[in-house]
């Protein structure tokens, strides 16, 4: 008797206007752009992105060239970042550094996104023991510090910015297995995905037609996020002399090349850490926003 | 003449949401007699639960607020009074069960601790007295065991226990007004039976006037002494529950009736009114219920009624009582 | 409650034993001859035979790999390439110091981390909230080894007030300590905000609001204990993030500890040492973890007292 209340199965209502109904497209929009800081962090991150395709070809000076006469030079006009113990203009080398991280970042990210998508939809999926196997090395490589394992990965690689990039792949893939297989999960049980098997579709076709696109909002933040996290891990990891080697205009190695000189010299480790800072935190605002953005708990 | 304990006029509380002004409550006009149960009937989203959180003073936390109207208790206006007056009344002189007795406890509090700080607070009683307080209170509600719950946490209770706990909580500053929102709603039925026979008997035995929100004319009818039918953030009928049982006004509440299932009657099927309650975007400029009403006319599309006195303390807000 | 603690404590044991053979293959997965490589680039090829046999490189994996946890479990981790001493010897002068870095900094982060977190929760939408969090959002980002040689500039050579660097006294600590901590600071206030927010939702929130309590008695009484709950087990995995930021603050400051080991190990291919310095990295996330776990029952009166 409780449960009994007096509604019946709506019908439509006739004056339900056009601009009412929101697509998911539409109503992420509509809470993005609401979203001061992060909309800011988006137009950095396309300058960001402008920078490193052009910045090679407009910056003022050479990035490799030694200029003896004009070392440790503090932010001038000329130099507006000043100039390191080569006397090389530290502007110059953050612009085309920005080329470096971003490569790194991203494709690191990527192709952590893609083991990582693979295997967690193979994992959801298929689920028993192939599951098992699968959430059980997510959880080993977990329980190893993220830029431990790094570190690992290159003693065995051998320094360099490849093998950064493949060492920082290496540890954001369990992140993603975990996001993909619990949408998969969630996303197998659904009707439309019960429809396909029914009429006999391959596996791989349901997997990667039908239950892929349904996890790409939980991915995105997660993706974005991981950029900003790749490109901190990696500057640390050339910091320690780990990936790009001197003379490369790599943020973290310029910074480690100007630890000798903090004392007489802090620009030259000031600025190029302030860069990895800002990239970072822009990348880390946008992926906040998209969060809140395509979480559908949040509306207000 | 019944001394009226509560009186809220002309209540507005809106939310104030990304998606524009949600008008949750309307101008609400109801009072609580001394002593009495009062019954606030409607559907989910006719404003009922609302009317009780702005009472309490409880919508910091959502966006509601209330906007216009008053609400006098004890001859003060709750709506002007500081946070900090407020806090005193709440707990206190009024208090309030909620529908959920399985996630209303806190988890990792002990039930003692729970109904004892609130005695501590309001009547300021040592440690020693709370306990004993507590314990009684216990007993009181019907608790087998008292001095061992005590010491237990929600988690090793039935969801009918914990409801009772919650009463004891509620009750254990002698509160001059109870306000029960649905509070046996999630309950088995021989359990709803057994907090229903309770709170009967508390009201009884302690004299507390009662506000018991709820979607079940069944409870009704065995609870109150009035009832008020909200409709849409309105008030659409008020009077005694003879006077609504058996002559029903508004044909809102004459629906509201006929779904219910009556014993040793044998119905092809429940009866119920088509449609839902409007949604903010769309209310209607006339009568709210228009929309869903069978015998609704031109003038309802175009202008609100007023209240029409029916009878004696009965009234409806419905042009067929012009 | 006895019971989780022995499901918990056996439920390592499957990843103990996985990381073991991960660490232990470590070593086959160096491109080249590891006999070679233990033996040197001048060493001629009846030496490196010998160091094979010494090894027993030519043994079947599996045997290799018995051998390799029976010396483990005797407390035999190999022999450093650089040192020809003993890696347990070598590791044990530095472990301390990179524990109790690691646990001042978690201690002084999960204090401000809950602090700022639940302050910007209560305060949702005001000006506590915007900085909290923007100080957060920035705390993430943060180059860690920058802040590091930032905070030396301004209280080191600027100021003279605290060494650049060095083990010692507790002056030594705080500028590692802060730079460490920061970031999981950020983190912990972070989610602390989110749990404290979903905790504000609940029924028994209201409850106590209902009952008249003070905002204060609210939040500390009722949201905190239950916000602690999620935050503990966050705790626990920051601990991780913290093993791992070592090594970068233990190069900034010179700190004598497992971090600035694992360094210098991997620039002289040390092969046995960066071994052993992982299987302990990872041990003690995990015993850490395990810890976190059983804390976690404690706070949890549903398992605690079941």
């Amino acid at each position: 008797m409780s449960q009994r209340t007096v509604r019946e199965v709506a019908k439509p209502n006739e004056n339900e206007k056009m601009e009412d109904i929101r697509t998911p497209f539409s109503e992420f929009w509509r809470k993005f752009k609401k979203q001061k800081t992060a909309i800011v962090a988006a137009l950095f991150i396309c300058l960001f992105f402008i920078t490193a395709i052009i910045g090679p070809y407009i910056v003022p000076y050479d990035v490799a060239e030694p200029d003896y006469d004009h070392i440790l030079e503090g932010p001038s006009s000329k130099h507006w970042f000043g100039t390191d113990a080569y006397g090389r203009d530290i502007f110059s080398r953050v612009i085309v550094g920005a080329r470096i991280s971003l490569a790194v970042g991203l494709s690191s990210v990527l192709v952590g996104a893609i083991l990582g998508s693979i295997l967690g939809l193979i994992s959801g999926y298929y689920g028993g023991w192939i599951d098992n196997v699968i959430m059980r090395i997510a959880d080993v490589l977990f329980a190893f510090p993220g830029i431990i394992l790094a570190i690992g990965i290159i003693a065995i690689l051998g320094p360099g910015l490849y093998n950064v990039v493949f060492a920082v792949a290496i540890f954001s893939t369990p992140m993603f297995a975990r996001i993909v297989r619990g949408s998969t999960l969630a996303i197998k049980e659904t009707v439309y995905v019960e429809a396909a098997k029914s009429i006999g579709t391959k596996d791989k076709r349901i997997m990667f037609k039908h239950i892929l696109p349904g996890t790409f909002s939980g991915i995105i933040v997660y993706f974005t996020m991981r950029i900003g996290t790749s490109i901190l891990t990696a500057s640390s990891l050339s910091f320690l002399g780990m990936g790009a080697q001197p003379p490369t205009p790599e943020w973290g190695a310029m910074l480690s090349s100007g630890r000798d000189y903090l004392g007489v010299a802090s620009h030259i480790t000031f600025f190029p850490g302030m860069a990895i800072f800002v990239t970072v935190l822009a990348f880390n605002l946008l992926g906040d926003g998209l969060r809140d953005a395509l979480d559908p708990k949040i509306d207000n | 003449m019944d001394k009226k304990i509560l009186e809220i006029k002309n209540l507005k509380t809106y939310f104030f949401t990304d998606n524009g002004i949600v008008k949750a409550v309307d101008g609400v006009d109801i009072h609580v007699n001394e002593g009495e149960t009062l019954g606030i009937v409607g559907e989910s989203g006719s404003g009922k639960s609302v009317t009780s959180l702005s009472i309490m003073g409880l919508l910091n936390d959502t966006s509601g607020k209330v906007v216009d109207g008053k609400i006098e208790f004890q001859g003060r206006n709750l709506v002007d009074l500081k946070e900090e007056d407020m806090r005193k009344i709440r707990g206190n002189d009024i208090a309030m069960i909620f529908q959920e007795p399985m996630t209303s406890l806190n988890p990792v509090l002990r039930i003692g601790k729970q109904i004892s700080e609130a005695i501590r607070l309001h009547l300021k009683y040592d440690k020693a007295r709370a306990k004993e307080h507590t314990i009684e209170m216990l007993k009181l509600v019907g608790i087998p065991r008292a001095e061992n719950i005590y010491s237990e946490f929600p988690f090793q209770l039935s969801g009918g226990m914990r409801q009772r706990v919650m009463i004891a909580m509620a009750m254990a500053c002698n509160p001059k007004l109870l306000i029960a929102d649905e509070p046996t709603t999630a309950l088995d039925v021989t359990i709803q039976a057994q907090i229903l026979d309770l709170m009967k008997k508390l009201k009884k035995d302690v004299g507390t006037a009662i506000m018991f929100v709820t979607h079940d004319l069944g409870v009704v009818a065995e609870m109150c002494d009035r009832v008020v039918v909200m409709y849409a953030g309105r008030v659409v009928e008020r009077g005694d529950v003879y006077q609504i049982f058996e002559n029903p006004k508004h044909p809102y509440t004459k629906g509201l009736l006929k779904s219910v299932p009556v014993l040793r009657q044998k119905v092809e099927r429940l009866a119920s009114i088509p449609g839902n309650v409007p949604s903010p975007k769309n209310m209607p400029k006339g009568c709210k219920f228009a929309p869903r009403c069978k015998n609704v006319f031109d003038k309802c599309w175009e202008e609100e009624p007023p209240f029409y006195n029916v009878e004696e303390n009965h009234s409806s807000k419905c042009w067929l009582c012009e | 409650m006895l019971n989780y603690t022995i499901r918990r404590v056996l439920g390592v044991i499957p990843t103990l034993i996985l990381i073991s053979i991960f660490v232990f293959l470590f070593i086959h997965l160096i491109p080249g001859d590891p006999a070679r490589i233990v033996a040197g680039e001048d060493a001629t090829a009846a030496d490196v035979e010998l160091i094979r046999e010494e090894l027993g490189l030519n043994r079947p994996l599996y045997v290799q790999y018995i051998t390799y946890m029976k010396g483990i479990l005797h407390g035999d981790l190999g022999t450093s390439l650089k040192t020809k001493k003993p890696v347990l010897e070598e590791i044990k002068n530095r472990f301390v110091p990179t524990l109790t870095l690691t646990l001042f900094s978690i201690f002084w982060s999960v204090i401000f981390g809950l602090l700022i977190g639940i302050i910007s929760a209560v305060n949702r939408g005001k000006w506590q909230d915007y900085t909290g969090m923007f100080a957060a959002v920035s705390g993430i980002s943060l180059p860690s080894f920058w802040l590091g040689l930032m905070l030396v500039q301004i209280f080191s050579v600027k100021l003279g007030w605290l060494p650049t660097g060095g083990y010692g006294t507790f002056k030594h600590f705080i500028l590692p300590s802060m730079t460490l901590g920061a970031g999981v600071a950020a983190i912990i206030a972070r989610f602390a905000r989110s749990s404290v927010m979903d905790i504000l939702k609940e029924d028994y929130v209201r409850t106590a609001r209902a009952k008249g309590l003070i905002q204060k008695v609210v939040v500390w009484r009722h949201v905190f204990r239950n916000a602690l709950i999620p935050i503990v087990t966050m705790v626990g995995l920051q601990f991780g993030f913290l093993l791992g930021g070592s090594v970068v603050i233990e190069t900034v400051f010179s700190w004598p500890g497992m971090g600035s080991l694992l360094i210098d190990s991997v620039a002289f291919r040390d092969y046995p040492m960066i071994q052993s310095e992982i299987l302990i990295f990872s041990l003690q996330f995990i015993i850490i973890n395990l810890i976190v776990d059983l804390l976690y029952a404690v706070l949890n009166p549903e398992i605690s007292y079941r």
